[in-house]
């Protein structure tokens, strides 16, 4: 027991060294990196490719707040999180921000002393199944079944409900990550693949024969998929948020990575040049960043449709309708609150 | 045996025929293989077993596999479907070994390997372990080791978490395994110790760490020990972890050298009491090294155990091996490719924990003085 | 005279104190003790102070709340609408269960392999090397992870699955066996079995006192055997084969009816057993070796037979070196089960430590419960375990 002593003495010194500030900002900028959490790896939201890098719609959100906290897109330190660990690892303050395909509920925004700082993907749990199964042409079809689930996940809640409501038996075969879940069901342990509807359309996009499976049309929860900060620093979600609103204005005013500057010299268009730091409305040092915050996120990221374009749109393998993701200009509700 | 033991008069025994002596492999065969009919029985199913098991692995494994030369598993099944595809381990080979180590600095790592081989050789060697003054020389290695790879005074900083593979295996073996020694000592000594407190407490932290699964200590590293420490402090989660394998670790070895203690004649501790020793004197000088000695079976034994269970930090989001695997086997490109990707983490861990044991039965064997 | 005047001299002085081995020791351990104390204190401060700085609440009222998940494989009823309590407790259920399995199916393939290490058939015993050095090489968790690869991966699909015979299906979705379903008198057999049993156990103490009286060896094993075999079968005619059966049919997705031994169970099962074994064998097999040669020579000079010299001579003497180490196997392989999570078993850590942890958020409360209850389990072996080595224990002289 002798040991605990020194250990303790050990602790708090190391504690010490890292003690954090109020302020995140502060934090962010003294380590010079943001500290990111995602996934471990779900395609087209958080995935390494071969070299390391990460990509991904989470990942460009990420890219996106440290841009425009730090000028520098690349200085992100992202950890993978499973879900089981990324709310405690949040509140412990070891990420500044967690972007992990998170549904937005009431619990995990006010019980877990967290704040969602929007929406990046609306989503809702749907479900996958081999096109071979015959008979199956809707959710209701399903009764009896064995049905694959990410464990850890609001999922199971939506599918338990679902099924008990429509008075149907099913086998739950819960899996830890969605690469299990993937085995799982190529394998036949299960007949459905139940996740949140873009991860669906990611796991058919990593099966052997993508055609031969497909999503039934039932969507049965409303998942809307956002960044999660802490309670307590409101100017950190301040930064979060408007990072995200940066982005999808930038897409509503056809403002590109590519003709980004360009439109910035363009006197004609005010909201362009407030969004872009050029109308000297001082809304960056609103938020305690550089004028040149958004343009940052636009040079260095893109605007949100060239994000979704780039991660899991039609060119992608998961070929992802923008659906309700498209601009509320596009019959979507995508709508960002305009930066002025 | 009635034979040898029976006497004869002088000069009357009996002409007996030379022992049945029959050189050679039939007979080898004849008395370790066929000596009766159910060993004969379960000889030639043995035999069944290994033609249907080894030949077929090594053509899965070998013969057929696909090493070079594929950029997907669509690449690999185009030019052999039934083999075995190595390419996405060669493709990935430097994340298996480094993680996300930033490819620039990873020489760093590289100097760390062969320092760390030093050290080990410096274990290992018996002629460079005399000299004296080799630890000093092994700790400056380990401090030098830490420097490369986290990176002080003007290297690049390496964030922790980018830390991964192989190398994060050995970070968390080694560290736990020489830091849990001298802590797994303290222990043994407190738990045997006449003051009854040190005893109590000692007793108290090791059958706790013992009686929970290594995962729900690691769990409470990564989730709760944020609960614990001041408001607004949060230190690294690999030192954290660390900090619970070593104790975790040191919980086991105390256990093993406490056997080791148990099994030391009295006689040597009044004799070092006899020759007006301190306690610590008498431990280090007399106590110890025999108690150690005899203790080196279980204390490896306790390392491999050690080393095997550093995978489990890939249920709390590390990259070992075997997270970098199944983030590689999640990628399109190389989708369920689990059967190669096991396997293969399988051997590496055999290659160095059978080492080790064999390594352990060296040393028992010639540390054995005899009685 | 002199030497007491030298000891008052000296007023009284901390090093004077800390010389004294006494004091010492003493002043040490309440150094011990203020040390831990407020290490504690400081801990317990901390987190006091988190909880408060979070504001979220502390208590242990969500065990209560509905659980609503549901879990496929269950010992005791559960339905999503049960609380967590009932969810924590059905995952409890089934650590015990794979814990229970595994260490009977460990210590047959232990003691076989320990034992055949041992043959003089070079093939056997070298394949029992194989097999101990491998396994025990390799970790568990991948190992836990290779066998429920191989049974998903390699098993029949359900619907490409053939009876072995009647209903008896193997699948990747599971082991479907038929089920005995007891009916009204089964009730009896169950009496009549345990009434063999009592029966055997006396029949058993008569032939003891037979065999210390005369030396004469009744067929004790034979006899019991047909007494516990025989009396309940006879009483199941007697009653009219009171006993029907379940057997699985394939309906729509799935096999319905029958006993279910599910692929997670099965692969954890396997893996811990086969784990664990390998380290049973080589306990065995130092057992049996630590047996020193002079006591079976010394059986074999009393004229002893051999297969009663290894069952009274050996085998006991063995076993004084081999339960202990067993025992912490055992633990080790309760223990190893939480890696369930890692395949979706729903064992104690999947459950409450799973999926209730993440909806309520409460990691606090819910791992000092998971903790303790390892704890518990772990202490009462242990307990148990010390008595036995007290009445093993050799008397030394």
């Amino acid at each position: 027991m002798k040991i605990l002593l020194p250990l303790a003495v050990g602790i708090a010194a190391l504690a010490a060294t890292s003690a954090a500030s109020a302020s995140t900002l502060s934090d962010v900028r003294d380590a010079g990196v943001v500290k990111c959490g995602v996934s471990t790896g779900l395609a087209g939201f958080a995935t390494p490719d071969d070299a390391g890098n990460w990509q991904g719609l989470d990942v460009d959100l990420c890219r996106a707040i440290a841009a425009a906290t730090l000028g520098d897109a690349t200085a992100v330190e992202f950890v993978p999180l499973t879900s089981k660990v990324r709310f405690e690892v949040l509140k412990s303050g070891e990420i500044d921000v967690l972007v992990r395909t998170t549904t937005w509920t009431l619990t995990r925004d006010v019980g877990l002393g967290l704040n969602f700082a929007g929406v990046n993907y609306y989503d809702g749990q749907g479900f996958m199944v081999p096109t071979s199964l015959e008979g199956v042409n809707s959710a209701l079809d399903l009764d009896g079944a064995s049905v694959c689930i990410q464990t850890g996940t609001t999922t199971e809640l939506n599918l338990s409900e679902y099924f008990r409501l429509n008075n149907m038996a099913y086998e739950p075969v819960p899996v830890e990550t969605s690469a299990e879940g993937r085995s799982a069901y190529s394998a036949g342990r299960c007949d459905i693949y139940t996740t949140d509807a873009s991860a669906l359309a990611a796991q058919r996009s990593g099966l052997e024969d993508p055609s031969a499976h497909k999503i039934l049309p039932e969507i049965i929860s409303k998942e809307p998929l956002g960044p999660v900060v802490r309670h307590g620093d409101d100017q950190w979600l301040d930064i979060v948020k408007w990072s995200h609103n940066a982005m999808l204005n930038a897409e509503e005013l056809g403002v590109t990575s590519a003709n980004a500057v360009e439109r910035s010299k363009d006197a004609s268009n005010p909201a362009v040049q407030k969004l872009l730091g050029t109308a000297d409305a001082g809304l960056g040092a609103q938020l305690g960043l550089s004028e040149d915050w958004a343009m940052n996120i636009i040079t260095q990221v893109g605007n949100y449709g060239e994000s979704f374009e780039r991660n899991v749109g039609a060119d992608t393998p998961l070929k992802l309708e923008r659906g309700l993701n498209a601009l509320w200009t596009n019959g979507g509700i995508q709508y960002a609150p305009p930066i002025k | 045996m009635s034979e040898q033991t029976r006497e004869y008069p002088v000069g009357e025994s009996p002409e007996l025929p030379a022992p049945n002596h029959q050189p050679g492999a039939v007979k080898w065969v004849m008395e370790n293989l066929f000596s009766s009919i159910p060993n004969g029985i379960v000889t030639i199913l043995g035999l069944a077993f290994l033609y249907m098991v080894i030949p077929p692995f090594i053509q899965w494994a070998f013969i057929d596999s696909v090493v070079l030369g594929a950029e997907s598993r669509q690449e690999c099944n185009a030019i052999n479907p039934d083999g075995a595809c190595w390419a996405f381990i060669y493709r990935r080979w430097d994340q298996f070994v480094y993680g996300f180590y930033p490819a620039d600095e990873r020489w760093r790592v590289n100097i760390s390997f062969i320092l760390v081989a030093i050290i080990v050789a410096i274990a290992l060697v018996e002629r460079l372990r005399a000299i004296k003054g080799i630890i000093w020389v092994a700790l400056a290695l380990v401090v030098a080791c830490i420097i490369l790879i986290v990176g002080f005074f003007g290297l690049e900083r390496v964030p922790t978490n980018k830390f991964g593979g192989f190398m994060l295996t050995l970070i968390i073996g080694l560290t736990g395994i020489f830091a849990s020694l001298p802590i797994g000592i303290v222990l043994a000594l407190s738990r045997l110790s006449t003051l009854p407190i040190f005893s109590i407490f000692a007793t108290i932290f090791i059958e706790f760490i013992r009686g929970v699964p290594l995962i729900t200590l690691l769990f409470i590293a990564s989730t709760l020990l944020s609960y614990f420490l001041p408001p607004g402090t949060n230190f690294d989660l690999l030192v954290r972890v660390l900090i619970m394998v070593t104790l975790f670790s040191a919980a086991y070895l105390a256990e093993v050298i406490r056997g080791g203690l148990a099994a030391i004649p009295r006689g040597q501790y009044e004799a070092a009491d006899a020759l007006g020793l301190s306690y610590w004197k008498s431990m280090r000088l007399v106590i110890l090294p025999q108690a150690l000695k005899i203790s080196i079976p279980g204390i490896v034994s306790s390392f491999i155990g050690l080393f095997k269970d550093t995978t489990l930090v890939l249920i709390i989001g590390l990259l070992d091996p075997l997270g970098i695997g199944q983030a590689a086997i999640a990628d399109v490109k190389w989708i369920a490719l689990s059967n190669e990707l096991y396997v293969f983490i399988a051997i590496f861990f055999f290659i160095f924990c059978f080492s080790m044991s064999r390594y352990s039965l060296y040393l028992e064997r010639k540390l054995h003085t005899g009685h | 005279m002199s030497v007491i005047d030298v000891q008052e001299k000296p007023p009284f002085s901390l090093g004077a104190l800390w010389r004294d081995k006494k004091a010492r020791a003493i002043i040490m351990q309440i150094l011990a003790v203020i040390g831990v104390l407020l290490f504690f204190g400081w801990l317990v401060n901390n987190t006091v102070k988190n909880i408060e700085n979070l504001g979220v609440s502390v208590g242990f009222d969500f065990l209560w709340n509905t659980a609503s998940y549901d879990i496929n494989q269950t010992l005791i009823d559960y339905k999503a609408t049960d609380t967590h309590f009932k969810a924590g407790v059905v995952g409890l259920l089934n650590t015990l269960l794979v814990a229970f399995c595994g260490v009977i199916l460990a210590t047959i393939l232990g003691f076989t392999a320990g034992v055949a290490r041992l043959s003089n058939n070079f093939v056997l015993s070298r394949l029992m090397q194989v097999y101990v050095e491998a396994v025990r090489n390799v970790p568990v968790l991948l190992q836990i992870l290779l066998w429920y690869g191989i049974i998903i991966h390699s098993f029949p699909r359900v619907k490409a699955a053939v009876p072995l015979m009647e209903g008896v299906i193997v699948t990747n979705r599971g082991l479907f066996l038929p089920q005995p379903l007891p009916q009204d008198g089964f009730g009896w057999v169950w009496i009549a079995f345990f009434v063999a049993l009592i029966a055997a156990y006396m029949f058993r103490r008569y032939a003891k006192k037979v065999l210390d009286a005369t030396g004469k060896q009744l067929p004790v094993l034979l006899a019991s055997l047909t007494l516990i075999v025989v009396l309940p079968v006879i009483t199941y005619y007697i009653m009219g084969s009171p006993l029907g059966v379940s057997t699985p049919e394939l309906k729509g997705f799935n096999y319905v009816g029958g006993f279910a031994i599910k692929p997670e169970f099965l692969a954890l099962w396997l893996a811990l057993s086969i784990y664990t074994g390998a380290f049973i064998a080589e306990i065995v097999r130092a057992g049996i070796l630590a047996v020193s040669h002079g006591q079976s020579e010394a059986a074999h000079a009393l004229g002893i037979r051999p297969n009663l010299t290894m069952r009274l001579v050996v085998i006991p003497q063995a076993l004084r070196v081999i339960i202990p180490p067993l025992i912490s196997q055992y633990l080790n392989l309760t223990k190893n089960s939480s890696l369930a999570i890692a395949i979706g078993y729903m064992d104690l850590v999947a459950t409450l430590g799973g999926i209730t942890l993440n909806q309520s958020g409460r990691a606090l409360e819910v791992m000092l419960i998971i903790l303790s209850v390892y704890l518990f389990i772990s202490l009462s072996i242990s307990f148990l375990m010390n008595i036995y080595n007290e009445r093993v224990k050799l008397v030394e002289r």
